[in-house]
């Protein structure tokens, strides 16, 4: 919120300069975000009194002697058409900082310093300012929209600094505000917290009026008292439209807002000053000169004042005459009964409409306005009655017209008065964790308006009508003592009264912690995606028509449709993340994510969907092949102490023969594979992508090794190495189950070498495997493992026709 | 027996400079001493045929030979062994400059880095670890939370909804309800996940994670979180650094504070890190609203408690000096490198 510093003056004094106070509402909750220096380009620049003036010939400038005062009298030449003898007006020195204009003297070109010059051969020490030069405008000060130079009053001293004479000095600050303090939002609001953050008094603004009702009774009928729980009408007459005062030009412009004529300037002056939106009709618009707040009709028509055509629905709140809607209710008003330049006869509002519908309305309409949005910030009671107040105090100060007695307040509860609350002072202690002087909690709620009272352990107090935040509790009134006070009056313990418990991860956490550890050790880095994707992505891996992953989540209101599914598999957003990086001159790379994947039992919603737990691991680059990839699951078989069979499959984005089902204890547990061929031409792959998704949520119920130490074995290992030709068509796997078969001392099968050539015959391999004999009770002999070695090779021959090479 | 003699010295003492490898020296060797063949050994054999009273003389002069041959030919096995290592230590040299064969091990996400450091200060002061659901109902967002519809918070938070009253969690606050409907006080848990809004830009990722701590017990105030952030503050950003709390507003706690570090980067002088003011904002934090313990069947005038709530992208980006959230979740190689261990 913008909050200029000589508007909040008005109201308190403010004796501490913007740092310090900046400092002080910082401490109380307030964040001053910015400080807007309003002259902090302009420097150097004094008041100067032209005493000689003379043309050059045949040239339009002019050679004046300028009297600055205490910083001397200077040569100045100028080319304005309005520089005269005996005028004053801002001069910069030499070395002085202001703006430069372009040829047609408006458009701002950036910061310029004065240099002494020469102009047609004559010396020249400064420059006369345009309004313009000094970042004026019209609004800012009467006269700086002359494009010539700036006048300034009579009474200005040559020498002094321009910026206290045309308000160059002002500091605003944009304030940040909780989404609790709604009452802040205006000017008065503000300045309540400056008053106590000070200790100084708040003094209102004149709110006083005089009523002379002549024109005929007008009603208001409030149908939607759940969405307008407050609303007020006021007459009035004789009107006369016009520009407001150059005050009041002048503040809205510091806060953003353009002049537009006395009433309109009076409704948005409220709105900032109050923080009351207000609308004003001209009544002779308003058929039988009657106002109802009701839902629309179901497709109403309203043309607001921006010329934009609505079709209405039932939740939208409008404000009706007899006959048809005249103002979106809270949003804007209708065309059709706008404040014109011929208008006589007005009709204020000021209303409290519920925030949710205000929102609700503005969002599905799209249509919003400084107005809306203070209404769904939330707006007090207290402002919409002390708001109209101002806004016929106004209309008299001004002249802008004569004041009715025709006054219309339809309210569920018009009470206004503060509500008492009493809260033990012990409860506000134990919140805080310090004891609270009494003296302390009396000052601090005092300079908030909270008129407190304490009775031993009973702290009563009064609660100001617009703090509608404060709630019942001690909480409450606690925080309003400890912001006043300062949190550096805490004093830090560390759960000194806490009960001792025993935290940490569970076991189901630590295994994840496992995971992504062994998976780091296999040169895999851990990534994070969204956990929403693409429809695109469920196509990317070629999804079937009626695959399950296809019934994924749906966001009702996602940032793009790219994010507008839940994830029902992790391979797309690390395929996704492959080709980036390849596409980025990344050539290789190891990737793991462990995270979730939804399934809903049913769509939509209306259940917890589930969230399982996923692993999907990738690894792409010229150096890596499905035995280098296998390595990854291998490793966390390895670290959980599980066994991982694979068995040759198929799925419909990998290479038909370089894919495999990983199952363990029987049940499935995952797939890998290398990335099919036509999606890595689709998608300009050029090298091998290998992808492995593993099912973690069924996975680590089974990784729960207890370690148990079997004594070592007594008497040596025997080793044989055996080459064997094989079929093509026999895997390693169910070669190595028929040798372990064979013979029971076996406790290691493994392939060590595959090798292909003519002379072992088409169709046929060699394979080499390490066989690992264990004896039990006795040293084995050579002779003995012959006869073992001799048993496995019968019995592969006779299975599988395996012979020795 | 003599010409002998001197016939198998003048053999050795020809050709014994010729050799250059132990294997060639010991065949030369057999020639003369192999026990059965050996011409020394035959030598001896033949002393048999010797007049008997030439043979103590013969005996001691092929003895003699013998012992002489056996210490030469040591001597030459020592003088050849010790070039052939020479060379073989010079065939082995290596450029030590030369990279490591090596599998460098990956890295884990900074966020899991942060995540796992903060986990293992909190649980070393008695806090669980609870993670809640990504997607969850209206209710456990945001009116078990004291935010009821139309509450002006909900306007704080953009929310993605999956359905009339489901949507995605947008605080990991929501978890806290399930917590303490379930669990009676003591209750300290700490809770990290995923959460989501509806930003997008160059700050804001529609997805972050944060970490939720909560502790409920008797006697719980204002002062116990300030003690509890100032040990925290320490662990995570280094010795010395202190904490602030100013007046903020979250609906699930009051008082709410914001809770600001001093800065670790310039110790509090001020500089780019901590913009000029020697603090930087890290967490949000409160006394937890008795309507929040009310709606969990948790007595509010019996317990009380504090709750905080941090962005865990946040500190990541603070610790490691990363300046745009996004490539958190880019996966690119060249930013994973950098994290290895």
């Amino acid at each position: 919120m913008l909050a200029p510093l000589s508007w909040l003056k008005e109201y308190v004094d403010i004796d501490v300069s913007p740092k310090e106070l900046e400092g002080k509402l910082f401490s109380a909750g307030f964040e001053v975000e910015e400080v807007i220096e309003l002259g902090k380009d302009i420097s150097g620049v004094v008041v100067g009194l032209v005493e000689e003036c003379r043309l050059i010939p045949d040239t339009h400038i002019s050679v004046c002697r300028v009297n600055c005062g205490d910083k001397g009298t200077f040569q100045i030449c100028c080319g304005a058409d309005n520089v005269k003898a005996g005028g004053k007006y801002p001069t910069a020195l030499v070395g002085a900082t202001v703006y430069a204009t372009a040829r047609d003297h408006v458009t701002v070109e950036g910061v310029m310093t004065i240099k002494a010059g020469k102009l047609r051969g004559e010396e020249s020490c400064g420059m006369l300012c345009s309004g313009i030069e000094l970042g004026l405008s019209e609004e800012l000060y009467p006269g700086a929209g002359y494009l010539g130079l700036l006048v300034l009053p009579e009474d200005a001293e040559p020498g002094a600094d321009i910026k206290p004479i045309t308000g160059l000095d002002e500091v605003i600050f944009d304030i940040a505000l909780t989404a609790n303090r709604p009452d802040c939002q205006s000017i008065i609001g503000m300045a309540r917290e400056v008053a106590a953050v000070l200790k100084k008094p708040l003094r209102m603004p004149a709110l006083d009026y005089t009523e002379n009702g002549r024109v005929p009774p007008f009603s208001v009928t409030v149908e939607a008292p759940d969405l307008c729980p407050r609303y007020i009408g006021h007459a009035v007459q004789d009107v006369k439209i016009a520009p407001s005062p150059f005050w009041m030009q002048r503040r809205l412009k510091l806060v953003g807002l353009s002049a537009i004529n006395n009433i309109v300037d009076i409704t948005n002056y409220v709105l900032k000053e109050f923080g009351q939106p207000m609308h004003a009709f001209d009544r002779r618009d308003l058929t039988e000169d009657c106002i109802v707040v009701r839902r629309a009709k179901e497709g109403e028509e309203i043309v607001t004042l921006d010329e934009k055509t609505f079709a209405l629905k039932t939740d939208h709140l409008v404000i009706c005459d007899k006959t048809r809607p005249v103002a979106l209710a809270g949003i804007m008003g209708g065309l059709n009964s706008e404040i014109k330049d011929t208008t006589t006869e007005v009709l204020f509002e000021a209303a409290k409409f519920a925030r949710d519908s205000i929102r609700k309305t503005g969002r599905s309409l799209g249509q919003s306005s400084d107005s809306s949005a203070r209404f769904e910030k939330g707006v007090d009671e207290w402002a919409t009655v002390m708001g109209m107040r101002r806004a016929l105090h106004l209309v008299q100060e001004l002249g802008a017209g004569v004041v009715t007695s025709y006054h219309q307040d339809v309210a569920v509860d018009p009470d206004l008065s503060p509500r008492p609350l009493t809260v033990s002072r012990k409860k506000i202690d134990e919140i805080l964790g310090v004891t609270v002087p009494e003296e302390v909690a009396l000052e601090t709620l005092s300079a908030l308006g909270f008129e407190p009272k304490i009775d031993g352990d009973a702290l009563s107090v009064l609660v100001p009508p617009y703090r509608e935040d404060i709630d019942t509790a001690a909480a409450d009134i606690a925080e309003e003592i400890i912001r006043s006070w300062g949190y550096e009056h805490l004093v830090p313990r560390f759960l000194d009264l806490a009960r001792v418990t025993s935290g940490g991860r569970t076991e189901e956490q630590k295994k994840s912690v496992k995971l992504k550890e062994t998976l780091c050790r296999q040169g895999f880095s851990e990534s994070i995606f969204y956990s929403f994707f693409s429809p695109k992505d469920l196509d990317l891996i070629r999804l079937a028509e009626d695959a399950p992953e296809r019934q994924a989540i749906r966001l009702l209101n996602p940032i793009t449709e790219d994010l507008s599914l839940m994830r029902t598999t992790l391979a797309p957003s690390m395929l996704r993340a492959v080709i980036r990086n390849l596409r980025r001159g990344n050539t290789e790379g190891r990737f793991f994510e462990l995270a979730r994947i939804f399934r809903a039992e049913s769509l939509p919603l209306t259940a917890y969907p589930e969230e399982r737990d996923s692993l999907c691991i990738t690894a792409f680059g010229d150096s890596e092949t499905f035995f280098t990839v296998k390595s990854a699951p291998e490793a966390i078989a390895d670290a959980f102490g599980l066994t991982f069979r694979y068995e040759k499959d198929t799925r419909p984005y990998l290479h038909p023969g370089m894919t495999a089902r990983i199952t363990c204890e029987g049940d499935e547990i995952g797939i890998m594979g290398r990335l099919s061929y036509e999606i890595a031409e689709e998608m300009s792959i050029e090298k091998p992508v290998f992808l492995i998704e593993i099912d973690w949520q069924t996975l680590k119920e089974k990784c729960c090794r207890k370690l148990r130490y079997v004594p070592i074995p007594k008497f040596a290992r025997e080793v044989r190495d055996l080459a064997l030709v094989a079929d093509e068509k026999l895997t390693c796997a169910e070669i190595a189950d028929a040798i372990r078969s064979s013979c029971k001392f076996i406790t290691e099968v493994s392939l060590f070498d595959v090798y292909r050539s003519e002379a072992i015959g088409k169709d046929k391999k060699s394979m080499a495997f390490k066989l690992v004999f264990t004896p039990t009770d006795h040293e084995f002999s050579s002779d003995e493992i012959e006869k073992y070695v001799q048993k496995i090779l019968k019995k592969l021959a006779f299975l599988y026709q395996i012979t020795l090479r | 027996m003599q010409e002998k003699i001197n016939l198998i010295r003048s053999e050795i003492l020809e050709k014994i400079d010729s050799f250059d490898s132990s294997r060639a020296l010991y065949e030369f060797r057999k020639l003369f001493l192999d026990n059965k063949e050996g011409k020394i050994s035959l030598l001896m054999k033949g002393l048999k045929d010797v007049p008997k009273e030439d043979r103590p003389a013969a005996g001691k002069s092929i003895n003699e030979l013998k012992n002489w041959a056996l210490s030469l030919f040591e001597e030459y096995d020592a003088r050849i062994h010790k070039l052939e290592l020479e060379k073989k230590i010079a065939g082995e040299a290596v450029d030590v400059t030369e990279p490591a064969v090596k599998r460098r091990a990956g890295a884990l996400h900074p966020n899991t880095m942060v995540q796992n450091e903060l986990i293992d200060i909190f649980s070393a002061m008695g806090f669980e670890i609870y993670e809640g659901s990504e997607i969850e109902t209206d209710y456990y967002n945001f009116t078990a939370l004291n935010t009821p519809e139309d509450h002006p918070a909900r306007d704080m938070q953009d929310t993605f909804y999956l359905s009339p009253g489901f949507l995605l969690r947008t605080q990991t606050s929501a978890g806290q309800i399930h917590v303490m409907e379930k669990s009676r006080p003591p209750i300290k848990i700490l809770s990290p996940g995923k959460v989501f809004r509806s930003d997008d830009d160059a700050t804001h990722s529609p997805m972050f994670s944060q970490m939720e701590g909560l502790v409920v017990d008797r006697g719980i105030s204002l002062c116990d979180l300030q003690g509890m952030l100032d040990l925290f503050s320490e662990k995570i950003f280094g010795q010395g650094v202190k904490t602030r709390l100013r007046p903020s507003y979250f609906p699930f706690t009051e008082p709410s504070v914001e809770v600001d570090v001093s800065c670790f980067e310039c110790g509090g002088k001020g500089c780019k890190l901590c913009k000029g003011t020697g603090w930087i904002e890290v967490l949000g934090a409160g006394v937890v609203n008795r309507h929040v313990l009310e709606n969990c069947g948790i007595d509010p005038d019996e317990y009380t408690g504090f709750a905080f709530g941090m962005g865990v992208e946040r500190i990541a980006m603070l610790k490691y000096g990363i300046n745009n959230i996004k490539v958190l979740f880019e996966s690119d190689t060249r930013f994973a490198e950098q994290f290895r261990d």
